[in-house]
């Protein structure tokens, strides 16, 4: 029976030959991922009277939502999860200065393709742009999952966006998936595994398959995968020696439904507050006026992202009216932007430029928002009271537009600065 | 069979409930026994106050999109909602409910079928919905045999503690 990637993963983790949409399996998890969610998994072991791991090398823990912490609560959250961490032996552990949990899982060689990976973060479907099957669990689930190393998973339908054309300058993979996400709506993937497939998905870099990975969360997808190429394979050999065995959907296997995009005449999008659905196109939200412009997240905080915003900020300066926040998404982000001289342009324009963390994008700490406030942002999700008071506005649109209104005051296609359209 | 009842008056809400208006981030990091009073804040400041034990809450679609955080269907089982029953659910916070012992319910139609306040019965194992004020009856999609033993047991944490002990 041929068979989806998403099929493909579970059925391998599950220890079937093969597994069909619909399906129940219990499966075998390779990596477990936690950030801050890692002290409230303690709580629930404490609870239930649990004091051992399945595997203190499966586990990955790292700080990022409270980084370092912002108060005395999330503190004392951290040393209850470096104590668990020292006396369970856990193997990989990043502490505050790493940065962002799902890029510190790529760069550092923990997602693999093929591999079925759960984190207690929403955005853990990033990992399918390494073809890894990369999911969200909660707390009690990853209890489970640090006992047992086993987590039931319901078989999902999958859904393939078939992306075509080449994206004109200025646009960017945050431009497709917000289009996609308008379009179709938040539920179109509602329990369901999404494949990312397309010359232009082939074309893009890894950093903006992870981009479009990662908002699979906001169409409702259980995964966002792009099946591994040659691109995605050696990102992975050049920072794990760790063996993976790739996995491919079958030619021939069933998609519940095949969208085909063509992006070729694609303009930047924004997302209107407060839905990621409520998107239009930045011809139809020119002239906002903003407060604040968020250039970071685990959306888009990697290099690209950083190089795409500085292209436009260079030799410009932010609005006086306009706070512009920079959160490079790890140290490795932050230091590659440093030697290329991009965090200079930053300073110059007078942005803030703060350290790889999750910042404002859920509302913890750097750069909240004031009531009638509002926000561009290069984030995931612009939900109410998201970033602070529930009457402030949070608009998402990719790097370069962020980084264009940021200059101007309000909300500005960044074809308009750079000189045209192509 | 395990059977799963709940009864209670209706509270209404609307389509894409996120998450971080059934917990806002700014408030995640504080104890369940103050998270908890910021329940649906963003919505209706007063929610927590008002809620009492065994109240239910209709939805509309994508009830719980957004994040992972488990906090969210904790922080409403933690004011008294015996219940949510929405006519679709994000997938995580459904599994989250299973998991901490919420019982959720996929119904087409529930949103418009109860007004505010109304009496609500349902059977989780059956998927039967009754309007006790309006004397209506509608069927849901009963859960598969696999999320009542996690719900019956109290939790997957729980059900985990059980087959442990035997």
């Amino acid at each position: 029976m041929p068979m989806t990637l998403a099929e493909k993963i579970l059925a391998r983790a599950s220890g079937n030959k093969e597994v069909a949409a619909g399906d129940y399996v219990t499966a075998k998890i390779d990596v477990a991922m936690a950030h801050e969610g890692a002290a409230w998994v303690i709580d629930e072991l404490m609870k239930a009277g649990i004091d051992r791991v399945w595997d203190p090398e499966r586990i990955v823990i790292m700080f990022d939502h409270w980084a370092p912490a912002p108060t005395e609560l999330t503190a004392t959250m951290h040393k209850k999860v470096r104590e668990f961490v020292k006396k369970h032996g856990i193997k990989h552990f990043y502490d505050v200065k790493a940065g962002i949990c799902h890029q510190i899982m790529h760069e550092l060689g923990h997602v693999r393709p093929g591999e079925l990976i759960v984190g207690t973060d929403s955005h853990t479907t990033t990992y399918g742009a390494l073809g890894a099957g990369g999911t969200g669990i909660g707390t009690t689930d990853m209890a489970v999952v640090w006992v047992t190393g086993e987590l039931w998973f319901r078989v999902p339908e999958t859904v393939k966006f078939y992306i075509k054309g080449s994206l004109p300058k200025y646009v960017m993979s945050k431009d497709v998936i917000l289009y996609i996400a308008g379009k179709y709506g938040t539920e179109v993937a509602q329990y369901k595994s999404v494949e990312f497939d397309g010359p232009t998905v082939k074309e893009m870099s890894v950093a903006s398959r992870m981009t479009m990975c990662n908002m699979a969360i906001e169409i409702g997808g259980k995964f966002g995968l792009v099946a591994p190429d040659e691109k995605a394979v050696e990102y992975v050999k050049a920072r794990t020696n760790k063996p993976f065995t790739p996995l491919y959907p079958d030619p021939d296997a069933v998609y519940e439904k095949v969208y085909e995009v063509d992006v070729s005449e694609l303009e930047p999008q924004v997302a209107f507050p407060h839905s990621v659905g409520n998107v239009k196109p930045i011809s139809q939200a020119e002239g906002i006026k903003i407060n604040q412009a968020f250039l970071g997240s685990c959306t888009n905080g990697r290099l690209e992202d950083l190089a795409a915003a500085a292209e436009i900020l260079r030799g410009r300066k932010v609005h006086p009216d306009v706070r512009m926040i920079v959160i490079p998404a790890s140290r490795q982000v932050y230091m590659e932007a440093l030697k290329a001289g991009i965090l200079e342009v930053f300073l110059e324009a007078g942005a803030v430029i703060c350290n790889p963390t999750c910042g404002p994008c859920m509302g913890t700490h750097l750069g909240l928002l004031a009531e009638g406030e509002r926000c561009i942002s290069s984030s995931n999700r612009n939900f109410k009271g998201r970033m602070g008071s529930p009457k402030a506005e949070i608009y998402l649109a990719s790097p370069y537009t962020v980084a264009a209104s940021a200059v101007t005051g309000e909300i500005t296609d960044p074809r308009k600065l750079m000189g045209g359209k192509k | 069979m395990t059977t799963i009842k709940v009864k209670g008056r209706v509270w209404k809400l609307g389509d894409n409930i996120d998450t971080d208006v059934i917990t806002p981030g700014k408030y995640l990091s504080l104890p369940m026994d103050q998270l908890k009073q910021h329940v649906l804040e963003p919505i209706n400041p007063d929610f927590a106050k008002q809620v009492q034990p065994g109240d239910v809450i209709v939805g509309g679609r994508n009830f719980g999109c957004g994040s992972s955080r488990e906090q969210a269907p904790r922080a409403l089982k933690e004011v008294g909602v015996a219940a949510v029953i929405a006519e679709s659910f994000a997938r995580i916070f459904f599994r989250n409910a299973i998991s901490i012992g919420l019982p959720v319910l996929i119904c087409e139609g529930v949103s418009s079928a109860f007004d505010e306040g109304d009496v609500l019965e349902a059977d989780l194992s059956t998927g039967e919905i009754k309007n006790l004020t309006k004397g209506t009856t509608l069927k849901a999609k009963p859960l598969p045999p696999m999320m009542l033993e996690i719900l019956s047991a109290g939790g997957a944490l729980e059900l985990l503690k059980k087959k442990f002990a035997q």
